[in-house]
């Protein structure tokens, strides 16, 4: 039977998180934009929250809520809807958390989740994407060896949230000449571990406020017991299906912003005579952004639905990237475009949010299309 | 269609190495500060004195093609290194045909004449948006009252350009609000008059090396002889202040349209070499989309130069210019956006020049009327799109 109802768990985490991006996130967000930085006031008040132990089993010592990606998409959305930076931010660790909860080893979620479970702030984060344009596993050129009985890991990551001050990092590479991404594992990495250097990156387009980094891996030892699953080391494709599913969802809700911020200006706004929302052109180009948005929606809810369902998400999953990356930076740019000249000026947000989409839906938009 | 004259194609050429090794390390420079570069940055010294080397094309008399042909193909060059110098470059700037067009002599010889052969960097500068708007350009609310000293300005006008260095400020307002639109006129505000006042130079997304002014004009006086075209009421509205305006926006667009294509063809280059450089070049995808844009350049860079040639020949070209402004404008901001895409994680993780590309587009599709204004004048032309 099919359903877009929300179960009443879903409506109250989404209501939590809506209400924390408009009065903490969406307040902030230019002057962490300007900064580049996110305040570390609110990460601590984004962690008090307690998402990100959440799901965490509790025989590790978290809240042993079942894993959805239905319930990490309106999470992820409504986080988007603040600013998509400052949630890339404040909810980096999950990236690193969800995917132990996800794929771990039970040796491994012991050893690793229980800090996350605590009421002081731990960052970890995921280093994924690398230099090229897209994310092309037949390209990764991170490699792991194997070395005796664990593996040496060398190559540089790009675009590490909060990299600087993650302790620990999940690293995808290439382990073995087995085809595209049948040969990606992921790694668990210490990243005071010899032969890591972490760096800013200097991106000023968008989503400044991620605090995005540059990971070195020179000749880094890791243990065999590290690689992220049992044994040889888990097949990461779900992992990257509900990361697709995640960033497309920030995507929607950072494009329910602009909609939702345009429309009134478009009422109110008056030129020749009338509001420009009453002119055809105005008020038909805020039609098709409210359509592709929830068309958008719709497609990032049903690839997490799938995931639910213990289905492959694979496809769906891209099918649903695929569909935000060409979309979303239209209605991001529609949305300066009805704010005219003020849209362009750094004092309102839509031109920080078309900034912050081009970014977000950059990665793989080629791949994708 | 052929190609350009030798004499032009020179001019190409020193445009070219100018830009090259002068325009485009100033405009990141200023990209970077976040500021436009201030009035006394060496940059504008040596504008000065190149200008003074080199006449602008527009003085050459060697050359064949008409004065709107050679404003977009060096206005194309120009934006090719970066848009937002060329808004900065010293000079009287958009209002000069305006003022050479309706001032009185005497006001010609006092707006104008220190323009020429100026051995400083000097600034003129054309006020018509308010806060309140920009397309439509009736409702304009900033008003002039006749007094025995002269006259007095109150409003407000935002995004000016060059307006917190210039010598002179053309601020567009209403003499005669009852006339509606016929009784608008312009005015020189001069540097350092009191009642312009509020002055802030706004923060933009991009094209950040110019200065984009608001400011308050609070009981701002001028003394008569400011009123651009003098005392006499303007009789016709091609007389009228605001008929000079919109008639002069003819070529402006152009202008703007070839800017624009510049800018696009900017982004393509950067985009083909780091597609070559990082391999992706292999990708028959990226190979598509490269094309793609290539094709849609070059159908910008035509529409424009018809619009220009059309202006040079007399033939009426006010839709071809709107069309050009438009298609120029959106093809510059969809090759910077497909262009990031292609060029991916190093555009937004790095100092990358199609970032900052796609960050200057975007005006271009607001700047002399909107995307939106440009399709209702084509409409009107079209089909008699109703106002
Ligand atoms: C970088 C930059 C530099 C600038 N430089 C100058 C300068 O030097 N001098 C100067 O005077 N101005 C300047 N401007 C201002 C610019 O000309 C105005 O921003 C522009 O005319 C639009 O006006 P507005 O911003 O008030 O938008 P509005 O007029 O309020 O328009 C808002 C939205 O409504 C749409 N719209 C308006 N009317 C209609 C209609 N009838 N039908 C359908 N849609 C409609 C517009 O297209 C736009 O999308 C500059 C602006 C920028 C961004």
């Amino acid at each position: 039977m099919i359903s877009f109802a929300l179960t009443e768990e879903q409506t109250q985490v989404r209501d939590t998180l809506l209400s924390f991006a408009t009065s903490e996130l969406a307040t902030r967000a230019r002057s962490a934009d300007e900064a580049r930085l996110s305040p570390s006031e609110l990460l601590d008040t984004a962690w008090s929250l307690g998402f990100t132990a959440l799901s965490i089993p509790e025989d590790c010592g978290g809240g042993g809520a079942p894993r959805s990606l239905v319930t990490s998409a309106l999470m992820l959305e409504a986080l988007g809807y603040g600013c998509a930076g400052l949630a890339s931010a404040a909810f980096a660790s999950m990236l690193f958390v969800n995917p132990l909860i996800d794929l771990g080893s039970e040796e491994q979620r012991l050893r690793y989740l229980p800090e996350f479970c605590g009421e002081k702030r731990r960052a970890a984060s995921l280093a994924l994407h690398e230099g090229a344009p897209a994310f092309d596993p037949a390209r990764m050129a991170t490699r792991a060896m194997r070395d005796g009985k664990g593996w040496v890991l060398t190559g540089t990551k790009r675009l590490v949230p909060m990299g600087e001050h993650a302790s620990r990092l999940l690293v995808l590479a290439r382990a073995s000449d087995a085809p595209g991404l049948a040969g990606i594992r992921a790694f668990i990495v210490d990243s005071d571990a010899t032969g890591v250097t972490i760096a800013r990156d200097s991106g000023t387009l968008g989503l400044t406020a991620a605090g995005f980094a540059r990971v070195e891996l020179a000749q880094v030892r890791v243990p065999a017991d590290d690689v992220l699953g049992d044994g040889e080391g888990a097949d990461i494709r779900p992992l990257l299906a509900s990361l697709r599913i995640g960033g497309a969802a920030l995507a929607v809700g950072l494009a329910r912003a602009v909609i939702d911020f345009a429309i009134p200006y478009a009422k109110e706004r008056v030129a020749f005579g009338e509001p420009i929302a009453r002119k055809q052109s105005i008020a038909f180009m805020l039609a098709d952004m409210h359509i592709e948005c929830e068309a958008m929606r719709w497609m990032v809810w049903k690839a997490a639905a799938e995931a639910d369902a213990g289905r492959d998400a694979a496809k769906a999953s891209v099918l649903a990237q695929d569909y935000v990356n060409r979309h979303a930076v239209r209605i991001a740019d529609d949305g300066l475009q009805i704010f005219g000249g003020h849209g362009y000026i750094r004092d309102l947000p839509p031109e920080m949010w078309l900034r912050n989409m081009r970014v977000l839906t950059s990665h793989d938009a080629i791949a994708a299309a | 269609m052929s190609g350009f004259s030798a004499a032009l194609r020179a001019h190409i050429e020193r445009a070219r190495e100018w830009g090259r090794n002068e325009v485009r390390p100033a405009g990141l420079e200023a990209d970077r500060n976040a500021a436009p570069l201030p009035a006394d940055h060496p940059y504008f010294a040596k504008f000065v004195d190149f200008r003074r080397r080199h006449p602008s094309p527009a003085e050459d008399d060697t050359i064949s093609e008409g004065s709107a042909v050679r404003m977009a193909v060096l206005n194309e060059e120009n934006a090719y290194w970066d848009r937002g110098m060329g808004v900065a470059a010293p000079g009287p700037g958009l209002p000069a045909a305006i003022v050479a067009a309706l001032g009185t002599p005497e006001q010609r010889e006092r707006f104008l004449g220190p323009f020429r052969g100026a051995k400083e960097p000097r600034w003129g500068s054309f006020a018509l948006t308010e806060p309140g708007g920009g397309s439509d350009t009736a409702a304009f609310r900033t008003r002039a009252i006749r007094t025995d000293r002269g006259y007095v300005l109150r409003g407000s006008k935002c995004f000016i350009g060059n307006a917190a260095r210039a010598d002179w400020v053309l601020i567009q307002a209403n003499l005669d609000p009852e006339k509606g639109r016929a009784g608008q006129r312009a005015f020189f505000v001069e540097h350092g008059n009191p009642g312009m006042t509020g002055i802030k130079i706004e923060k933009k997304m991009g094209l950040r090396a110019y200065e984009s002014v608001s400011f308050i004009l609070e009981d701002c006086e001028v003394p008569h002889e400011n009123l651009l075209g003098g005392e006499q009421p303007a009789r016709t509205s091609q007389s009228s202040a605001y008929g000079a305006t919109m008639g002069s926006l003819n070529t402006t667009r152009v202008g703007v349209a070839a800017s624009a294509v510049g800018l696009a063809r900017s982004a393509y280059d950067e985009t083909l070499d780091i597609a070559k450089q990082s391999g992706s070049i292999k990708s028959a995808r990226v190979r598509d989309r490269l094309e793609a844009m290539r094709r849609r350049l070059r159908a910008a860079w035509l529409m424009t130069l018809r619009a220009a040639w059309k202006a040079d020949e007399k033939i009426p070209n006010i839709v071809d210019a709107s069309m050009a402004k438009v298609f120029a404008a959106e093809t510059a901001h969809e090759l910077a956006t497909v262009g990031m895409e292609i060029v991916g994680l190093e555009a937004g993780a790095g100092d990358c020049l199609v970032e900052k590309l796609f960050r200057d587009a975007k005006a271009l599709n607001i700047v002399e009327g909107t995307g939106q204004i440009q399709r209702i004048i084509i409409a009107r032309n079209l089909v008699g799109l109703p106002r």
